[in-house]
């Protein structure tokens, strides 16, 4: 989960990190208020999780209370690279600034260990950097289980050659950093720029933290820091039934189980609708191995009540949940679904093989509902879905 | 011959006494598994009946082993306390840990795989959020359907578990040496390297079929290796070609960030490689069975 700017604001702050003041609010007026608090000067800063709101407008400066609650008005609404802004942050406003740096601890997937990433090349796309001076990055690799004491963080300070009136102001930002990203069980934080101001002090000015939804049973803040609001209304409703579901934009609907096996389905239907007018998945939806009866009308109902899905093709290899308990979910599903008064409307195709498939086969065809489908095949059942959501397109 | 795993396997299970550990305790025993023990503090002392055959259970990794001689561990233990139970087979030096969980933070496998290069990496670890792996006819360390196929000259390494059970059961007829669920977290023990390099070696593996997905560089990496040290034919699948970039596809390492982690990039530095790479499963199936002649 990617926070906001804010959050991850009020996350360094929780254990250390030197930030400025800051406060989100989601109205005009509330800017009046939060200026004053910070003696009548501010930075209003758009919360979007997208790079580049400095240059389309979302970060301006306010002289005044009255400035602020008009730049509040300005930049909430706006549009930024697809994302609306809803919530703005009034902060204060650094000190002079004399030097931008860049530090950041990731995952290093391929090493199997942490990375502790600095430059002094900081305030701009760190991938840039990357790519066109990798010499001014330090990478350096951090032992989860040494982390980052005071030493190591000289390391990194050394091996990014910060100039040595601030290696040591940045090698104490470095060991609360690495502290927020412990205790958050995160999978990035990020701070750039950090920066030396004129009066000699070491800030965050602005920051970017990923967390790992698999610690969410140890970090129970977490949960309030998910933003409700813009996530999907279905993707929100899969959620709220603890269905693995991404919201995509085709016109097949698409169930199975295993998120390897979803994976490929999505890719054997796209492939499947090049012969039939470009329709594409609608979504990926995994109900996991289990695949009861009643996890596939929650999963069915998501998907029946996408208004974009115009076939729904659902896909099922049985290891051991066996093809004819499958079979028999599919069915009882429906009649769920039906009984609740929910209209079942459009077509379903169905292929299950594996365990059992025979007997789930005939469970399916004994049933003979009238809008499934049986095609025993993956590939021909990825081409008969999008067959007939090309036909009700 | 077969890699990891055989039918001299000894074979314990921590969390055994768990819903899902009984369950699969069960199937693994149905499929020919040496089940010499479980593991829970708890419940040592006591025994388990799987239709028949008493199951002792024992209070830690470390007398299993001295009592049993047991020298796989499969691990059913919930998230909140895998790294605790990793730790403790690495400690007890087990030659393998299968880790099936799913769901475990990535603060702890990060930890625990630390702690086994620490520990001068006695223990081989498979998995996290694996389906684990089975030898057909010989032996079944995880949740892969015994009943699928039979043994035979394919080897497969996969990180998912579905595609792990199409596959072989695309090329049932033809059989596997071993099948091998390496996980689809962002941090897993064993790689496609591990297996491909495993396989390579084994006498009766005659194709590899190799399966992956978005996320990572695991498969390019793999494509790398193949090139400087797999004789054997290749047969490769990648899951993921429609994923949208900046969304987790079901497994936690499942995801495209920016431009790193496609399937496009992970299939051309496979066919680089000398690869065949299939379309669909299916597709995959059919080119090994093209190589093989069969």
């Amino acid at each position: 989960m990617d926070l906001f700017e804010y959050q991850a604001r009020d996350l360094f702050a929780k254990h250390g990190v030197p930030v400025l003041a800051g406060e989100v609010i989601d109205t005009p007026e509330a800017a009046r208020e939060a200026t004053e608090k910070l003696g009548g000067k501010s930075v209003v800063k758009a919360q979007v999780k997208v790079g580049g709101r400095g240059k389309a407008g979302g970060v301006k400066l306010a002289g005044d209370a009255d400035e602020a609650v008009a730049r509040a008005t300005d930049i909430l609404g706006m549009d930024i690279k697809g994302h609306t802004v809803h919530k703005v942050m009034i902060a204060e406003l650094s000190p002079e600034i004399e030097a931008e740096y860049y530090v950041s601890y990731l995952l290093d997937r391929t090493n199997r260990t942490f990375l502790a990433m600095a430059s002094v090349q900081g305030g701009m796309d760190i991938e840039e950097v990357a790519e066109k001076t990798p010499e001014a990055l330090a990478k350096v690799p951090v032992d989860s289980n040494s982390g980052v004491d005071i030493a190591k963080a000289r390391e990194i300070v050394a091996q990014a050659k910060f100039p040595a009136d601030v290696a040591e102001g940045v090698a104490e930002a470095l060991v609360t950093l690495w502290e927020t990203f412990v205790a958050e069980d995160a999978l990035l934080v990020e701070v750039n720029p950090l920066v030396k101001t004129k009066d000699g002090r070491i800030l965050a000015l602005d920051g970017k933290v990923s967390l790992d939804e698999n610690a969410d049973f140890r970090q129970p803040e977490h949960e309030a820091l998910e933003d409700k609001d813009a996530a999907n209304p279905l993707e929100a409703a899969a959620k709220a039934k603890n269905l693995n579901y991404v919201k995509l934009d085709g016109e097949v609907g698409i169930i199975g189980n295993g998120a390897g096996l979803v994976m490929s389905t999505l890719d054997v239907v796209a492939y499947a609708g090049e012969n039939h007018g470009d329709v594409k998945p609608a979504n990926f939806l995994d109900i996991g191995g289990g695949a009861s009866a009643e996890v596939m009308a929650n999963g069915l109902e998501i998907i029946l009540g996408d208004p974009d899905v115009k076939s729904v093709f659902v896909n099922v290899f049985g290891g051991i949940t066996a093809c004819d308990e499958v079979a028999n979910g599919i069915v009882q599903a429906l009649a769920l679904l039906e009984s609740k008064g929910e209209k079942v409307e459009k077509p379903l195709v169905v292929r299950l093989d594996g365990n059992n498939a025979e007997l789930g086969r005939k469970i399916l065809s004994d049933a003979n509902h009238p809008l499934v489908q049986r095609v025993d095949t993956m590939d021909g059942a990825a081409d008969k879905a999008a067959e007939l959501a090309a036909a009700a397109k | 011959m077969a890699i990891f795993l055989t039918k001299d396997s000894k074979v314990i299970v921590q969390g055994m006494t768990g819903a899902t550990g009984m369950k699969h305790t069960k199937l693994m025993l149905g499929d020919g598994t040496n089940i010499v023990g479980g593991v829970n503090p708890r419940k040592a002392g006591t025994s388990v009946d799987f239709d028949g055959t008493e199951v002792p259970v024992f209070g830690s990794v470390k007398e299993a082993m001295e009592k049993t001689g047991a020298n796989v561990s499969v691990l059913f233990v919930p998230p909140a306390f895998s790294k605790a139970a990793v730790v403790e087979a690495i400690d007890a030096e087990i030659p393998l840990a299968v880790v099936i969980t799913e769901g475990i933070a990535v603060h702890d496998s990060a930890a625990f795989w630390a702690y086994a290069n620490e520990k001068g990496n006695k223990t081989r670890i498979i998995g996290p959020n694996c389906p684990g792996l089975i030898t057909p006819g010989q032996s079944n360390a995880g949740i892969i359907p015994g009943d699928i196929t039979k043994p035979g000259r394919i080897g497969l390494v996969s990180k998912s578990g579905t595609l792990t059970y199409q596959m072989m059961y695309e090329l049932r007829d033809i059989g596997f040496s071993s099948a091998v669920g390496i996980g689809g977290d962002p941090v897993i023990g064993t790689t496609h390297i591990d297996a491909l390099a495993a396989f390579e070696a084994d006498p009766d593996t005659d194709l590899i079929v190799m399966i992956g997905e978005i996320g990572g560089d695991a498969e390019e990496r793999a494509a790398d290796f193949i090139r400087a040290n797999v004789t054997k034919p290749v047969v490769g699948y990648v899951a993921g070609f429609t994923a949208p970039e900046g969304k987790t596809m079901g497994h936690a390492g499942a995801i495209v960030s920016g431009s790193s982690g496609t399937a496009q990039a992970k299939k051309e530095a496979l066919e680089a490689a000398g690869v065949k790479v299939g379309k669909t499963p299916t597709e995959t199936a059919k080119l090994a069975r093209e190589i093989l002649g069969a």
